[in-house]
């Protein structure tokens, strides 16, 4: 089977200014959190698509899943973790208690906050996590990227032709993502801040999938006026 | 009605396209593109050869008109996920009295709003005629092209009340090669002479009866119907063959666009008693029509895949862009679009 995790478990502290967290507000003329969802609705390669919220968010999340999009019963709501990988976590045991893992079992993991995640992409991850096992959706880094680890002085600048910027989907093969996040030290556990790395820390392969620079992650203030300018101005 | 965001990739200005984010409705059939093919009329757009006010009334836009998809997602329950569409660009927008391809309430799509460069597009459900599996998806993604030779054709026998026994082609680029390839098809007892300029091009026409550069017809050569395909100015030249050729009472059917207005000489059409035809885009009956023919008569997919010159495998804006330049630069043949875009 293959599931989409939507992960809308932040809280958005780096939004500011207000305390809806950042997936529930509005873009155009909905919840951001539900642009993101119908990019999985209609592709109907996706079996089940889990969306992982906090505790408290979890009865509005259903209600603006019936305004919008209507009864179906392929999206599932569920609360999310203290972490990303808690998060992650909790979507995978979700999967095993309800429907079982197999071998080609695949996961699809997305930020709620990037809606404008194409069907090519998703279809190249679905492609990809099948074919590869694991994939990560990214974009070449444009900036030149600094490393400074006192962030006073330059340690390095490393050659930007190697360095991508990460978005998502983030796709594996639950099986192979359980029993490596199974094998995972306390000290391993705390480095990661990113799904991939689980892979990388494991020396497993990690596939590419080229992303989109409209594919933006709505972080701060200015993201979300940004991208309401841009749906905005299509009338124009 | 639920609309869902999607990202369409337009002509900004000539030669720069970009990303823009737009809606589209779920109330019909969403299709991903898969193959999509350049037309003289996309080029156009591109390279800023229409008149300004044109390009400032119509950019930004996406452009292509021509492509074939997968279905992604239907409301209506008429095709599957997956199924192989070809999509129909004009678009009716209301009842008329004459064919919708003429229709002044009608658009079309690379031309009125947006064509098929674009993540998703969503079509209404007779806008799509379903393909066989195993169609050649190169040769597919021209089929409005065939199409449009294939509604021309159509009109022809309606028009037509002389003997079709000699049937005249000018031009002898990709709509003259289609239109030929299907005049030999619907009439096998007809003789199909194709007249062009370039000896290259005349050499691929294999499958008519004869082929002639227009500087070089023989004087008793006579014919009784004329399909012109040449457009441009070039045109002109090509209409006053056609009339010195052609039989009483024959046909002149016109296909090739020219931005120019072309002069005709009227006296000879009155003293032969000539009717002219225009012929400009199609229907969903002619789009039904290729591919029950193509369906039928697998062999003309030999002929077709002549036509694909380039296959160029879109990732990003810029390779947009460069197989625009590339098909720019081909003097024959259809520029394919593998859309990964």
């Amino acid at each position: 089977m293959i599931f989409a995790a939507i992960l809308a478990g932040g809280i958005g502290s780096r939004m500011g200014g207000t305390d809806t967290p950042k997936q529930f507000l509005t873009l155009g003329n909905k919840p951001v959190i539900i642009h993101t969802i119908e990019k999985f609705v209609i592709n109907e390669n996706i079996d089940k698509i889990i969306v992982l919220t906090p505790n408290n968010f979890i009865n509005h999340t259903n209600h603006l899943i019936k305004e919008y999009i209507g009864d179906n019963e392929d999206i599932i709501v569920i609360e999310g973790g203290q972490t990303r990988n808690d998060t992650l976590m909790n979507s995978i045991k979700y999967i095993d208690e309800n429907f079982g893992i197999d071998d080609d079992s695949i996961i699809l993991t997305h930020d709620s906050v990037r809606p404008f995640v194409t069907h090519r992409i998703i279809e190249d991850n679905i492609y990809a996590a099948k074919k590869y096992g694991a994939c990560d959706t990214v974009i070449p880094a444009t900036d030149t990227i600094v490393e400074s680890v006192n962030g006073e002085t330059i340690e390095s600048i490393p050659v930007r032709d190697y360095y991508y910027q990460g978005q998502t989907p983030q796709s594996f093969n639950i099986k192979k993502l359980f029993n490596l996040m199974s094998s995972l030290t306390e000290a391993e556990t705390n480095i990661l801040t990113d799904a991939c790395k689980i892979f990388t820390l494991k020396d497993e392969d990690v596939h590419l999938v080229k992303g989109e620079v409209t594919n933006i992650k709505i972080t701060y203030p200015y993201d979300l006026k940004l991208a309401n300018t841009i749906l905005d101005d299509k009338n124009d | 009605m639920i609309k869902m965001i999607n990202i369409v990739y337009r002509l900004k200005s000539p030669k720069f396209f970009e990303e823009s984010i737009d809606e589209i409705e779920l109330d019909g059939v969403i299709v991903r593109p898969s193959h999509l093919s350049i037309c003289q009329a996309d080029q156009r757009y591109y390279q800023g050869s229409r008149p300004a006010e044109v390009l400032e009334k119509k950019l930004p836009m996406a452009l292509i008109h021509e492509g074939i998809g997968e279905v992604v997602f239907d409301n209506s329950g008429e095709f599957k996920s997956g199924d192989k569409v070809v999509m129909i660009p004009n678009t009716p927008m209301g009842e008329d009295v004459c064919r919708a391809n003429y229709s002044y309430n009608s658009k079309f799509r690379g031309s009125g709003f947006d064509g098929f460069t674009s993540d998703l597009v969503k079509m209404d459900s007779d806008r799509l005629v379903k393909l066989p599996d195993d169609f050649n998806p190169h040769v597919s993604a021209f089929i409005e092209l065939i199409s449009v030779a294939y509604q021309g054709i159509s009109k022809f026998s309606e028009i037509a009340i002389t003997p079709k026994d000699v049937l005249g082609v000018w031009g002898d680029g990709n709509l003259g090669f289609i239109t030929a390839l299907f005049l030999k098809e619907k009439f096998p007892e007809s003789k199909v002479l194709v007249f062009g300029k370039h000896l290259d091009n005349l050499n691929l026409f294999s499958f008519v009866d004869g082929t002639y550069q227009i500087h070089n017809v023989p004087d008793d050569l006579a014919i009784d119907h004329a399909f012109e395909c040449v457009g441009s100015s070039a045109s002109q030249s090509a209409i006053d063959q056609i009339i010195d050729l052609i039989n009483p009472q024959g046909t002149i059917n016109l296909f090739g666009v020219s931005e120019y207005p072309i002069p005709i000489n009227t006296r000879m059409v009155l003293e032969k008693g000539l009717a002219i035809q225009g012929n400009s885009r199609s229907e969903r009956e002619d789009f039904i029509g290729v591919v029950e023919t193509l369906e039928q008569n697998p062999q003309l997919f030999e002929h077709l895949e002549k036509l694909v010159t380039n296959i160029c495998v879109i990732h990003s804006l810029n390779d947009l862009k460069e197989a625009f330049d590339k098909d720019y630069i081909s003097h024959f043949g259809k520029t394919i679009l593998r859309w990964n875009k």
